[in-house]
């Protein structure tokens, strides 16, 4: 699906509110998506970013893969759409 | 928690005025280390009632510990954009977070030639990988292609002068050229992305750095040039 949204940003956005998790680098983990399958890197998911918190999306099939609610205490990350995550 | 997911205290020591609507802009911030050419940081700005507000930026440049490096171009009606752009003074504090990214990386290491095409500011990440090639002595052939507007709108034009480095470097202007300029205006298309030794028979890694449309448009015209997808980096910004 080629959408084109000019206020979507890429998964590279994601670094900084993601880099608690850990990893080397949160944008180089390998994301399933668990509705079409498409496999690829952070990096390369259609990102929403706003204060409250951020939504990843699927470039394929829009799903929505993650998302990080920026909270007083901390940072929460669900992964409603992704069927695994791993290391590149 | 790793360092790269701190918040450090950061202190604005150079702010210089570079085009019409952009600064560059030096923050001393001690904890901060390691970063990589491409990679960014967020920055946190905090108003005296308590507001945040986080944007992310490229590090312009890398090598100096403790320091940080960025573009700021106005976005309009760009909240932080606006302040950085117009009220920002040296001796600000603000916050900052990184380096971060590993995925928009050019690796020292890396001796395979390299596409930039970069939109506007996205040249930030760019010139990055450029200056560290240029610091370390890498011979990877280098070629950047960097969409502008008018020649006004071009950043750190005598570094980019071609005639002073082996990198290749193709302006391409969208609305008005420089006089007797031989390319007419127009937005970027296949043939300003094809160039012998940066084809996708040679297997350059492409970085493409811009605006999402800038990008969606870029990355659409190298794979119908036929590069391997997975050799495409790209990285979208939004500013505001």
């Amino acid at each position: 699906m080629a959408t084109h949204d000019p206020a979507a940003l890429d998964g590279n956005a994601l670094a900084g509110q993601l880099a608690f998790l850990g990893s080397p680098d949160v944008t180089s983990l390998v994301l399933r998506c668990a509705t079409c399958g498409r496999t690829d890197v952070v990096a390369r998911v259609r990102a929403y970013v706003t204060a409250m918190g951020s939504v990843a999306r699927c470039v394929a099939c829009d799903a929505v893969l993650v998302v990080a609610v920026e909270q007083p205490g901390g940072t929460l990350v669900a992964m409603p759409g992704a069927s695994w995550v791993a290391r590149s | 928690m790793s360092a790269s997911s701190q918040w450090h205290v950061a202190t604005v020591v150079d702010a210089p005025r570079i085009t019409r609507t952009a600064r560059a802009v030096t923050l001393s911030v001690p904890g901060f280390s390691g970063a990589l050419a491409g990679q960014h940081v967020d920055l946190r700005l905090t108003a005296a009632d308590g507001y945040q507000a986080v944007r992310s930026y490229s590090l312009t440049a890398v090598g100096a510990d403790e320091r940080v490096d960025v573009l700021v171009d106005r976005v309009p009606g760009g909240e932080v954009s606006t302040y950085l752009v117009d009220d920002l003074r040296v001796g600000d504090q603000m916050e900052v977070r990184g380096p971060l990214g590993g995925y928009f990386v050019w690796r020292p290491d890396d001796a395979g030639a390299v596409l930039l095409v970069a939109g506007g500011s996205g040249l930030a990440p760019l010139l990055a990988m450029l200056r560290a090639r240029r610091k370390i002595g890498s011979t990877a052939p280098f070629r950047l292609v960097y969409s502008v507007r008018t020649p006004d709108d071009v950043f750190f034009p005598d570094e980019l002068d071609g005639g002073a480095s082996d990198v290749e470097v193709a302006l391409v202007f969208t609305r008005t050229t420089p006089a007797r300029w031989p390319r007419p205006a127009a937005r970027l298309g296949k043939d300003d992305l094809v160039a012998p030794g940066f084809d996708a028979a040679d297997g350059p890694t492409v970085f493409v750095c811009g605006s999402t449309g800038f990008v969606e448009t870029v990355a659409g015209l190298v794979t119908e040039l036929g590069h391997d997808p997975a050799r495409v980096r790209t990285e979208r910004f939004g500013g505001a």
